[in-house]
């Protein structure tokens, strides 16, 4: 089996050890509450979920407190594995497309999209045009749907009282019913197949992306004007949990977090997959890394995603939805064989680098399935942001990071 | 008419003792009285907390773009009752290392003082239980006891996450305690006297406190330290429930944790109604009776606090301790000597003297604390023109 084949990922220089650093600190921060003490004081190790208001799921952070002051964060996960990995590799290939859906519940398509990508690059399977187009829509939908329910929230995980998180919600609503009118399901899609789409979305399906996104804007104004500039919500997420920039890149972060700590990466643009070199978009980049940072790269981002998905209303063409092969396969699955091989198919999914690496044996299964989960390897980074802040900070770091417990322990 | 509108709750009682003073020998008739006047308020709370669960719960829900409880009875109007027998009839769960008698009298002990706030807010004129001539003192001496007994319920729960909310709880109630009475130290220099009544009464004729610089100012302060004393949004540390899931009341079910509520709720109308006594004039007011004024009063300061709840994210340990030491403490003490200005110099002078001060005292607090006062920020672009 070969390598992965894709070009490895920027360097930090000089060459940035992320172990030695966090202990450095750790040290530091010892040294520095022994010198402090003119009283005897004890820690205090308090154990942050699984069962906790604001662990978005399942998952546990081992805190050890100095008063309220973080001294030590070990994240612990795995309350969610349901072996997926493992059971992709004992189905048909389309048989698992389902279970992406589970990956990260909120943005079923993207997980979608990264499979079906995943695989085409590895059976080298043509997507018509029309297909093409409905996947970017899709996707940029998705991101929607994301970014709204992540910053809402995020306050949440402030201490608003659940008003924001149920505006976002209202929004949410509009964009899930789309989705099941045209998928049958709101949240678990299993919309896209190897070569296109599951079906061809329904006539009233451009108008209505055109109201959502004749909406939106005004829905973000009205949310930014009351969410960004207030007072509490900056000095709460103004320098919290700061992520430099080598930090971030050698710990392997992607997505938002990664353009907020200033690093200009993003997977549409590099690889301009699909189709999405043809749509004009900016990517908004962060200064500091910090938690303000990492809240309104997604508000931009979202104003983005409508420029894309307007490009692509536009643009979108008639034909087919699904390839030939492509409707072939997806009558029977189980007939559908990749040639030997490996590949590695990546998409910008709305939390990072969501990647699918395959290998195939020539058997209707896969040989070997993984995926790279941007959840799961932003959050390896959350001791690093959390040290030294208070309590607090450290659930409103979690929020930033944008994980969703299916995708992490998968 | 007017007259008896506006007396109808002392007539009341005047009419109910007439009707017992046959039957009764005179020591016994004072004590009918006294117990009266007990009764009123002991119900008085309870009610008032049930239905200002329901009032919260209807307001955040028509912020929140939903209806709020309308299952039971009426417009919701059972809803509290339903959750009383639900509460009643819950498990009582102590935990095994709990301190047990502790963790016992903590919710009960935590709701006799704010029952006894009650006997000195004057509801209207001559609605008073007694008319202390410490009035205030009486208040914020008993306000300050709930700290003692969050931290007992904190302590007595052998919970990391009730220490947590304990430890906040404290510092931060004692911290808002020196603005608090800071803040109302001025009316009293104005009007004389501690006495609830002789405030109210001062401010007979749109003379309320509110309209005088120094009352502005006095005002805000004593109702932001109003709002921290109760533990309300965005003050609302010790039982924040997305870092400590529920702070002090965490190991507390069914009745007690219902009376940790009654007791938040009981401080929340006390605090509004003292508020309202203070600088807003209590019962003063034109037409309506003035019972009437001061529940309008009232429940415009608690619709405020409601409002904070639906609206506002909750402040950082240091940021709430940076807001009370660095910028409410030094204004109450400015404030404490704008109100002495003003009581030395001449009529329209003074006015003008101490608007400046207040002006430029808070212009002062701003700059002082600017470096910690966030800032706007833009972004840039990458790929701006592909």
């Amino acid at each position: 089996m070969g390598l992965l084949r894709f070009p490895p990922p920027v360097t930090a220089d000089p060459p940035f050890c992320l172990a030695d650093a966090r202990n450095d600190r750790q040290v530091a921060m010892e040294y520095e509450l022994k010198e402090s003490q003119t009283l005897e004081t004890q820690t205090l190790e308090v154990s942050l979920g699984p069962q906790h208001p604001s662990t978005h799921g399942v998952f546990r952070m081992d805190v050890v407190l100095d008063g309220e002051t973080i001294m030590k964060l070990k994240p612990v996960m795995g309350y969610l594995h349901r072996n997926h990995e493992k059971l992709a590799e004992n189905m048909s290939w389309l048989g698992s497309m389902p279970f992406t859906d589970r990956l990260d519940y909120i943005c079923s398509m993207t997980n979608n999209f990264a499979y079906a990508l995943a695989v085409e690059k590895l059976a080298n399977l043509e997507v018509p045009e029309r297909a093409q187009y409905i996947r970017v829509i899709m996707a940029e939908l998705t991101r929607l749907v994301n970014h709204t329910l992540l910053i809402g929230f995020l306050l949440n995980d402030l201490g608003a009282f659940f008003t924001p998180v149920l505006y976002a919600f209202r929004e949410r609503e509009k964009i899930l019913d789309l989705f099941e009118a045209i998928a049958g399901s709101r949240m678990m899609c299993n919309y896209f197949r190897f070569g296109g789409v599951k079906l061809d979305v329904t006539s009233d399906f451009i108008p209505r992306v055109r109201q959502i996104i004749n909406n939106y804007p005004k829905f973000l104004d009205e949310f930014e004007k009351l969410l960004s500039e207030n007072e509490i919500l900056m000095a709460r997420c103004q320098n919290v949990g700061i992520l430099p920039k080598e930090l971030a890149v050698s710990a392997g972060v992607t997505g938002p977090m990664l353009r907020a700590s200033g690093v200009p990466y993003d997977i549409r643009k590099i690889d301009g997959y699909s189709i999405y070199n043809r749509f004009k978009f900016r990517v908004p980049i962060g200064e500091k890394g910090d938690v303000y940072d990492r809240y309104y790269m997604r508000v931009l981002e979202m104003r983005e995603s409508i420029k894309i998905l307007d490009q692509a209303i536009k643009e979108i063409p008639d034909g087919e939805f699904i390839s030939k092969v492509g409707a072939q396969g997806a009558r029977t699955p189980r007939g559908f064989k990749a040639p030997k091989g490996d590949a590695y198919g990546r998409i910008e999914a709305p939390k990072g680098e969501l990647g699918f690496y395959l290998v195939s044996d020539g058997t209707p299964k896969p040989y070997r399935y993984h995926v790279r989960s941007p959840s799961f390897i932003n959050l390896t980074i959350l001791e690093d942001m959390c040290l030294g802040q208070k309590v607090a900070d450290a659930i409103v770091i979690l929020g930033s990071i944008d994980i969703v417990l299916g995708e992490v322990d998968r | 008419m007017t007259e008896q509108a506006d007396q109808i709750f002392v007539l009341a009682k005047k009419a109910l003792l007439n009707f017992l003073s046959p039957f009764l020998p005179d020591w016994a008739a004072v004590f009918a009285s006294i117990l009266v006047s007990i009764g009123a308020i002991a119900v008085f709370g309870p009610v008032t907390m049930m239905y200002l669960t329901l009032l919260e719960r209807k307001l955040v829900g028509r912020i929140q773009n939903r209806y709020g409880p309308n299952r039971v009875g009426f417009w919701g109007l059972l809803q509290p009752i339903a959750d009383g027998i639900k509460m009643l009839t819950k498990e009582d769960i102590v935990p095994a290392k709990a301190d047990k008698f502790a963790h016992f009298l903590a919710p009960i002990a935590i709701v006799v003082p704010a029952l006894l706030i009650f006997s000195v807010i004057p509801f209207g004129r001559g609605m008073i239980a007694v008319d202390l001539s410490i009035g205030i003192l009486f208040f914020l001496a008993l306000s300050s006891t709930t700290t003692i007994w969050i931290f007992v319920a904190s302590w007595a729960s052998r919970n990391k996450f009730s220490l947590l909310g304990g430890m906040r709880s404290v510092a931060q109630m004692i911290s808002y305690e020196i603005p608090m009475v800071l803040s109302i130290v001025p009316v009293l220099l104005v009007v004389g006297s501690f006495s609830t009544v002789a405030i109210v009464e001062a401010q007979s004729g749109w003379h309320w406190f509110v309209f005088t610089p120094w009352g502005i100012a006095g005002f805000l302060i004593f109702f932001l330290t109003g709002v921290a004393e109760v533990n309300r949004t965005p003050f609302d540390l010790p039982e924040g429930e997305s870092e400590i899931v529920a702070g002090f009341h965490t190991e507390y079910s069914g009745m007690k944790f219902a009376l940790f509520y009654m007791a938040e709720f009981m401080n929340t109308f006390s605090i509004s109604a003292i508020v309202a006594t203070a600088y807003l004039g209590g019962w003063q007011g034109p037409w309506l009776p003035s019972w009437v004024w001061f529940f309008i009063k009232t429940y415009a300061l608690i619709f405020v606090m409601m409002w904070f709840r639906g609206t506002l994210p909750r402040l950082r340990v240091d940021q709430l301790m940076g807001f009370a030491w660095k910028f409410l403490l030094p204004l109450a003490l400015i404030n404490l000597l704008i109100a002495g200005i003003w009581l030395k110099l001449e009529s329209p002078k003074n006015y003008l003297v101490a608007l400046v001060m207040v002006i430029g005292s808070l212009m002062l607090l701003y700059w002082a604390n600017g470096p910690e006062i966030p800032k706007k920020r833009t972004y840039r672009y990458a790929y701006e023109n592909e």
